[in-house]
């Protein structure tokens, strides 16, 4: 049922809106934001300005962006998706052209005023795209071979463009975030079990293809897969990542060293401390009690998240906000598998933890559409 | 897009259901990352805990000051002197060049020094400090510290370099210390950690390496807390080391400088003991050269002139090297003929200048033969027909046995490198190291000290001690450990008939002051200062013609060894002097003079005057002494000019 079939009369409009926003949701952005806030301002040593400032003025500036996208109505994003991925997709290519080097890959736009980077774009935009997808696909359909492979272009398409920066990391929450809506919108579980089969033969492809002259990932992916197997064979090399937060997680123990104590941090044992390596600070300072705290946090937001979006009788409503939340989960939960030694180390940030801006931007601008679905979520006139 | 009602319920349905499954599929997830947190911080905490730590925490040693050693009068034979040093530390000195080069405006630094400094700060993290120059004068030294300011980077530091003051004295006995070898740590268990110090300074011969673990004290340790770079970034706590042992050994400088003044420059050895409580007095092996070459590295030339050296200054021979003992160890073969009851003091034994055992011709020295004799007579002529009697009377188990009561075929624990321990040869023996039964021959060589005995200087001192004595005396190096005293060598009774003992020792006065003795012209003539002797002349090649009885006319290698063992007084022992002049000659004609003035030196505390001496000898004497006067140091000064 989309939002023209409803009474929309009971939609609140104007200012009223604003109290009928997912208030948990916000204030739980806001608490894993203010986390984040904190592990900054420790991790410069107590120096606000270094990071926690920059964080704050761009949480202010997502959040402002949030309430936007929220007040405006769910059907104009639906209508703007395929806007959105177009442009994404651009931008793509022009970061192909015209990126900015860092960390031997090509992934930053230089706007001048802030760094873009177009992957980040790209993880809302195919959310919403395969959300409006599904919502015009009749439900009959949705199994069907030609309507299952042309959503499987669409995130084939950037995929390939942000392996090629290259940016393992980004492409497997991009395919996986994918597979997610699909599944959600119904497609049969045939398909699912097939690229799962076809997913492992990969694996066993790039595995086979190391050192032959068809090698599918570049070398320091193949040595951070190694190190992800056995961190020890290298600890001063590329396993040293790996040791160092393991060292600095375990080291904190139930309650932590104590806020700027921790001494992996403050002695620069930790790589990256201030953006993909922030939770072992966190883990390091607050212990076992900060870091369950944490998750709580998330797994309440992603919880609240799946309740709105069943509570939501429109496709694209309710695919948008399952899609956003699971793209935050993936985020999140592949970033601590990783610090945890639980997966490779592929580069990706704690979501609204981590210092950068794009990916913050971007994460608050996807809650903002969810916000927007559910101010603008048909009602009953029960007031269901 | 418009949908019937019933397709709306069909899709949020699906939706719904799927998305309680996916979510179930999150929430799983989450559980494992709540698992591998409690797991990592919760069950494994410790573990990570001490692996921070071990991050966090550096441990530097700090080294202690090794234990200095004095000589029985408290003349320092080691000690420490500051070296004066200046190290850098990259990170501090920003352009490396221009601080050298500033640097080398004030001093000069040998080119080859400046490369390794380059090459080591290049190497080393940019904290840790590299030595850029040592062994400064203090000139040079200030000179530096007033233009720190202007050398950023540059950190004076005082050291300490081992001396040893008494030079060549002392050499075989202190012996010298030199940086830790891969060698050395493969050849110790559990090596400190102090050991790993690049060039951090161990004994490598004699005391210095016997007594290490005394001498090395204990490591302190400064723990610092650095960050990732390597980079101190605070001080945690400080443990002082402890200085090593002082010790103090028995030897008399005095006595032992005399020693080598007087065996000069052949290859030659003696041991000077205490009988009364085991002290080794002199413990001197000639040509000796100075320990302080060795310390921070010889150079290639002087080790070569040392190694290849035909009188081998290297060796400390009085330890180290084996002789036949020769007749030096016929009172051995008489106290265990006694002991044993196979001869009485009175009978009387007919040498006709060989005896022949089993078709063998046994040769005594003097081919004209000695006619009848008892052992007394047989000791002090040296009859070696007598003792081949003896020998075909004796058990060859009972004699080695009678042997290592003397302390030969003894490894004696005395702090000096490779301390042999020669052999005093049975059947058990024999058949262990050479495969062979025990012959009587064997027994008939034993007796005259030749054959398969071996034994060395300080054993032959060690034995003569004991006869003098009549009591198990051990040699004894180590007079005081931090000012405690070591207990004396003295340990008991030899438990052997004294009458035996007597005899013998009667022989020996005899050996050196009746008209019959082999070293009669040796003899001293003031009552007090009279020693008890025996000469010894160990055969080293097969004689064949009668041109190789003289001994000049065989080749250096070829000669015969010249020994003397004496004690003095010989009413009131206290002085036991062994002599091995390598390939000398006759013992009574080449060793029995040294080893004689040696006696007196060590009563007078001075060198003898010709008054002493009988007067046909006392022009050679004086003419002697003329030439040790040279090489006596004035050893009052030796030590303080060097402390300075």
């Amino acid at each position: 049922m989309s939002y023209l079939e409803h009474r929309i009369s009971v939609v609140p409009t104007g200012f009223r809106k604003i109290l009928a926003l997912h208030w948990p949701v916000l204030l739980l952005l806001s608490a894993i934001a203010g986390v984040g806030f904190l592990m900054l301002y420790s991790v410069a040593g107590g120096n606000a300005g270094q990071w926690a400032t920059p964080q704050m003025q761009r949480f202010m500036v997502g959040m402002f962006g949030l309430f936007l996208v929220a007040m405006t109505p769910i059907h104009f994003w639906r209508n703007v998706s395929f806007m959105a991925y177009a442009v994404a997709l651009v931008l793509l290519i022009v970061v192909e052209f015209f990126g900015v080097q860092g960390m031997g890959a090509q992934r930053w736009i230089d706007l001048g005023f802030m760094r873009l980077q177009p992957s980040e774009v790209m993880k809302i935009a195919l959310v919403m795209l395969l959300a409006a997808y599904y919502d015009w696909l009749p439900l009959h359909r949705t199994s069907r071979p030609f309507w299952v492979l042309l959503p499987l272009f669409f995130i084939l398409l950037p995929v390939l463009l942000v392996l090629r920066q290259p940016d393992l990391g980004t492409s497997l929450l991009l395919v996986m975030g994918g597979g997610a809506i699909m599944f959600l919108a119904g497609v049969h579980w045939a398909y699912f079990v097939t690229v799962i089969a076809a997913g492992a033969g990969m694996v066993y492809a790039i595995f086979e293809s190391r050192g032959e002259s068809w090698q599918l990932l570049k070398d320091y992916q193949y040595r951070r897969i190694d190190t992800f197997i056995d961190p020890s064979s290298d600890p001063l090399g590329a396993g040293y990542h790996i040791s160092q937060a393991k060292i600095a997680l375990g080291s904190g123990g139930w309650t932590g060293r104590g806020f700027m104590e921790g001494t992996q941090s403050r002695l620069n044992f930790l790589p990256e401390k201030h953006t993909d390596f922030i939770f072992t600070i966190l883990a390091e300072e607050f212990g076992f009690v900060g870091t369950i705290s944490l998750l709580a946090l998330y797994l309440l937001l992603t919880i609240f998240c799946i309740f709105a979006a069943t509570s939501m009788k429109d496709r694209f409503s309710s695919l948008v906000t399952l899609g956003i939340s699971i793209t935050f989960f993936l985020f999140f939960a592949v970033n601590m598998a990783m610090v945890m030694g639980l997966a490779p180390v592929v580069g990706v940030p704690l979501p609204l933890v981590s210092y950068g801006g794009s990916s913050m931007l971007i994460l608050l601008l996807g809650f903002g559409v969810m916000q927007s679905a559910y101010v603008h979520r048909p009602r009953s006139k029960s007031g269901q | 897009m418009r949908r019937s009602p019933n397709e709306i319920a069909v899709s949020s349905r699906r939706i719904t259901r799927r998305a309680f499954l996916l979510g179930t599929a999150q929430l799983g997830i989450m559980g494992v990352l709540g698992y591998r947190m409690r797991q990592l911080q919760v069950e494994e905490s410790e573990k990570f805990k001490l692996l921070a730590d071990e991050n966090r925490i550096n441990e530097r040693l700090i080294p202690p000051v090794r234990g200095l050693i004095f000589d029985r009068d408290g003349r320092p034979a080691a000690i420490n002197t500051p070296n004066y040093r200046l190290t850098m530390t990259r990170d501090q000195a920003g352009d490396v060049e221009t601080v050298l080069a500033d640097l080398q405006k004030l001093i000069a630094i040998e080119d080859d020094q400046l490369e390794k400094t380059r090459t080591e700060l290049k190497r080393r993290s940019p904290f840790v400090p590299v030595i850029v120059a040592q062994n400064l004068s203090w000139e040079e030294f200030s000179l530096v510290a007033a233009n720190a300011p202007v050398l950023p980077g540059i950190t004076t530091e005082v050291g300490f370099t081992r001396r040893y003051p008494l030079g060549k004295n002392l050499t075989h006995v202190v012996g010298y210390v030199g940086p830790v070898s891969d060698f050395d740590l493969s050849r110790i268990e559990d090596p400190d950690p102090l050991l790993q110090i690049p060039r951090y300074q161990i004994g490598k011969t004699g005391a210095e390496e016997k007594l290490e673990l005394d001498l090395r004290g204990k490591a302190g340790i400064q723990r610092n807390e650095v960050n990732a770079a390597g980079r101190v970034m605070r001080h945690l706590d400080r443990t002082e080391p402890t200085a090593g042992s002082e010790i103090q050994l028995t030897i008399d400088t005095k006595l032992q400088n005399y020693v080598l003044a007087r065996l000069g420059d052949i290859s030659a050895s003696c041991v000077v003991m205490d009988t009364t409580n085991g002290d080794l007095l002199a413990v001197a092996s000639t040509p000796t050269f100075d320990a302080n070459l060795f310390v921070g590295g010889i150079s290639v030339k002087d080790y070569n002139g040392l190694r290849d050296n035909k009188f081998g200054p290297l060796r400390a021979k009085a330890v180290q090297g084996i002789y036949p003992p020769a007749s030096t160890y016929k009172m051995i073969t008489a106290l265990a003929a006694l002991e044993a009851g196979v001869i009485t003091p009175t009978e009387q034994v007919e040498c006709k200048g060989h005896i022949e055992v089993h078709f063998n011709k046994f040769n005594c020295w003097n081919r004209g033969g000695h006619g009848k004799m008892a052992l007394q007579q047989a000791l002090m002529k040296s009859c070696d027909v007598y003792f081949y009697e003896l020998a075909q009377r004796l058990d060859n188990e009972d004699f080695a046995n009678m042997a290592r009561r003397f302390g030969i075929g003894v490894r004696h624990d005395v702090p000096l490198s490779a301390v042999q321990r020669g052999v005093a040869p049975d059947n058990a023996w024999k058949v262990e190291s050479k495969g062979e039964r025990w012959l009587l021959g064997d027994t008939i060589n034993a007796s005259i000290g030749q054959g398969f005995v071996l034994a060395s200087p300080l054993q032959l001192a060690v034995m003569t001690a004991r006869l003098g004595s009549g009591k198990i005396v051990n040699p004894r190096l180590v007079n005081t450990v931090d000012t405690i005293p070591q207990p004396s060598g003295v340990v008991g009774d030899l438990d052997v008939n004294p009458e035996h003992l007597a005899l013998v020792q009667k022989a020996m006065f005899g050996v050196a002051n009746r008209r019959a003795g082999t070293a009669y012209g040796t003899r001293t003539i003031w009552d007090k200062y009279k020693l008890a002797g025996k000469t010894g002349t160990a055969q080293v090649s097969r004689i064949r013609t009668a041109a190789d009885r003289n001994n000049a006319n065989r080749p250096y290698h070829l000669r015969d060894h010249a020994l003397f063992v004496s004690y003095a007084p010989f009413d009131n022992p206290k002085y036991a002097v062994s002599v091995v002049v390598e390939h000398g000659g006759s013992g009574g004609a080449v060793a029995a003079p040294i080893a004689r003035d040696i006696s007196l030196f060590a009563q007078m505390g001075q060198v003898p005057p010709v008054g002493a001496y009988p007067k046909n000898v006392r022009k050679k004497v004086a003419s002697e002494q003329s030439k040790i006067w040279q090489h006596l140091d004035d050893l009052d000064t030796i030590g303080t000019t060097d402390q300075a």
